[in-house]
């Protein structure tokens, strides 16, 4: 028995080896004359119809865009070590630039930068840099107040829904936007709250949407990573919904979809694999907003009335203007204690500070 | 007033225990038969991804459930391969499957993500889905819901009254004692293993193509170690496991209902309610009574020679 545990042991030892020789040793020869390689690493699936979908198809856009250009990407790495090594594994083919496509890679990522300072790393939402790290992500409220006025005109029962994985101050800064966009054409609309805790658990995500759309809500947004769940079950039971991430998630929702929020990184990727081609690649800080092509606003769904969309493209005219804040005061939190003065606004670089819910949202922070 | 929060209640506690209940049902019978199977996770991701992708390709959700069933038998069959014919540590040979099936599933599904599927639909019981009051909270489910419960007496009266039954528990609670009353103990737990897989696979695709309609890797998001939690709070009993996969699934939709009432409590709090509630439910019942494990669950039968 036990020799018989140990040659097993033996085979299991063997058989690891072996996968992760074959999982980590990709063919050198055939990407060798491309002028550069860029590396990116997902989270998740490449068409989870959300996050990592978004991520992917801003590199399938950068590839159209500049053909010279190989891509080595990898779906599915856990933020662990094992994103070092699948990072590593990509500069030894060569990579000069790695897209480390989630926000649990930023500890990796910048262990890795340290160890191949001449190679490029750009990393989404993160808030540590290097000098050959550079930071990117777009600010949403904006884009969520404009889906407000949309589902704030849309509704009937004057309330809201929104599944959201964790009480994070960006999520909460977008939730409140939808809420005061919505309000800013319909004082009667609540927002009702529900966290799931988790970015990854559809059955869940369909039992909170549902809780949502027994207390009467008729519009569902949503912050997790795939967007289908949620858009699904509201569409079943007749309610409107509001997406985010991915473009394309509309097909899920004929006739209850309103609009989304979606992420378009194709033109910032071009940017980067041309500065790194060029040699004027720099590290920085990058914040696109409404104004710039990293965030775009999906096609109306049949729902929504001509007014709406209307009030939203005037809207995003006034935002873009410079004429128009998101969180201009005087707002309340649901507490009752004022938050933003009135003549005053809530500042873009201080959403990471936001940790509470607006008025007339019903749901808990902390 | 009270009526609508009762029923999204029910509802949500059927929609969540149903896939819970198949798991546990399916580690019940297993471990009747004497094997611990930690891979369970992994069989319920076989069968989400199998229902997800029949469905999809096929456009017949019953299809779907049908292979899903089957993959979840067949993929169990191997793991008895490893602990029945070639007598492999259950524990270890269980997460090892547990670790393939997640792996294995998403490969499979790499295709299927962010497919549209039209998926099993409430079937409406004609005049009972109308009744006032009831007939929301009971007569507008899915088959997997519906089947649910019958499966569980069903798996119950063949554990507890029939002679392949006996065969079985007996082949659990001591196999060289089956093997001298002339019972062969590897096949008896070969075919509980079949069954028990099955099961699992229909756990996986209530997930996929009934509940949540779409497949993603790891969905199953640790269900399948709950249900082996489940089955120990069940006593190895499959009505048990129905009251116990009802209470747990109950506990998610009620923090989940809780915080879209309003409920002005933590939604950290919140979320770990099932597992606290869990802990309570153990404390009040736990020591008193006699621990009902199949006496031989988890050991390896060695043969007789």
């Amino acid at each position: 028995m036990k020799t018989r545990r140990c040659a097993m042991l033996k085979i299991f030892g063997i058989l690891a080896v072996l996968a992760l020789v074959l999982g980590f040793s990709l063919p050198e020869s055939a990407l060798a004359q491309a002028k550069l390689k860029v590396g990116i690493i997902h989270i998740g699936s490449m068409t989870d119809g959300g996050y990592n979908q978004a991520h992917a198809e801003g590199i399938a856009v950068m590839k159209k865009n500049l053909p010279e250009v190989e891509v080595i990407e990898v779906e599915n790495v856990p933020e662990t070590a094992d994103s070092e090594r699948v990072m590593e594994s990509m500069i030894k083919q060569g990579a000069k630039l790695i897209v480390a496509a989630s926000f649990g890679y930023l500890d990796p990522a910048l262990r890795v930068a340290k160890k191949y300072p001449d190679v490029k790393f750009v990393h989404p939402a993160g808030y540590k840099r290097a000098p050959n790290l550079t930071t990117y992500w777009a600010s949403t409220p904006e884009a969520f107040y404009l889906m407000g006025i949309a589902a704030g005109k849309t509704t009937k029962t004057n309330k809201m829904g929104f599944v959201c994985a964790l009480p994070v101050s960006f999520f909460l800064a977008n939730v409140n936007a939808l809420h005061l966009g919505a309000r800013s054409v319909n004082p009667k609309v609540e927002t009702r709250i529900v966290f799931t805790g988790t970015f990854l658990d559809p059955g869940k995500e369909a039992t909170a949407t549902n809780a949502l759309l027994d207390q009467g809500c008729d519009v569902v947004g949503m912050i997790v990573d795939s967007p289908i769940t949620v858009v699904q079950t509201a569409e079943k039971r007749g309610a409107y919904s509001v997406g985010y991430h991915y473009l394309g998630v509309q097909k899920f929702a004929p006739k209850g979809w309103i609009s989304g929020v979606a992420f378009t990184w194709g033109g910032l990727y071009t940017r980067f694999a041309k500065q790194v081609m060029d040699g004027t690649w720099k590290s920085e800080n990058i914040l696109g907003s409404l104004a710039s092509d990293m965030i775009t606003l999906a096609p109306f769904g049949a729902a929504v009335p001509a007014e709406a969309i209307k009030m939203v493209s005037d809207t995003k005219k006034s935002f873009l203007d410079g004429k128009k804040e998101v969180f201009a005061g005087p707002i309340k939190d649901n507490k009752g204690a004022e938050r933003v003065k009135a003549g005053e606004h809530w500042s873009m670089d201080n959403l990471g500070k936001m940790d509470w819910l607006a008025e007339g949202i019903i749901g808990q922070t902390k | 007033m009270i009526e609508p929060i009762l029923t999204g209640l029910l509802v949500g506690s059927i929609h969540s225990g149903t896939p819970l209940l198949y798991a546990t049902l399916s580690e019940v019978m297993s471990e009747r038969a004497g094997i611990v199977n930690l891979g369970l996770e992994g069989i319920m991701l076989m069968g989400a991804v199998v229902g997800f992708a029949t469905t999809a390709l096929t456009g017949n959700a019953g299809l779907g459930v049908l292979a899903a069933a089957l993959a979840g038998g067949l993929f169990n069959l191997f793991f008895g391969f490893l602990v029945i014919t070639r007598r492999a540590n259950q524990l270890a040979s269980g997460l090892a499957m547990m670790f393939c099936g997640v792996g294995l599933s998403a490969l499979l599904g790499v295709s299927f993500v962010g497919s549209k599927i039209k998926g099993l639909d409430e079937i409406r019981i004609p005049y009972l889905s109308d009744l006032p009051f009831a007939g929301p909270m009971f007569f507008n489910y899915d088959i997997l819901v519906y089947l649910a419960g019958p499966i569980a007496v069903l798996i119950w009266w063949m554990l507890f009254s029939t002679r392949w039954g006996l065969t079985l528990r007996a082949v659990g609670e001591n196999p060289s004692a089956a093997f001298a009353a002339g019972k062969n103990p590897y096949f008896v737990q070969y075919q509980a293993l079949f069954i028990a897989g099955m099961l699992g696979g229909m756990a996986g695709a209530h997930l996929s193509i009934a509940l949540a309609k779409t497949w993603q890797e790891w969905m199953t998001a640790g269900r399948g170690f709950i249900a082996v939690a489940l089955v120990i709070f069940s006593k190895w009993h499959p009505l048990r496991a129905v009251f116990g996969s009802l209470l747990f699934g109950g506990a998610i939709a009620l923090q989940l209902q809780m915080q879209a009432w309003g409920v002005p409590i933590s939604p950290f709090l919140l979320d770990m309610l099932p597992y606290l509630l869990s802990l309570g439910v153990l404390a009040v019942w736990g020591g008193a009574r006699r621990f009902e494990a199949p006496g031989s669950l988890g050991r390896v039968f060695q043969g007789t020679e």
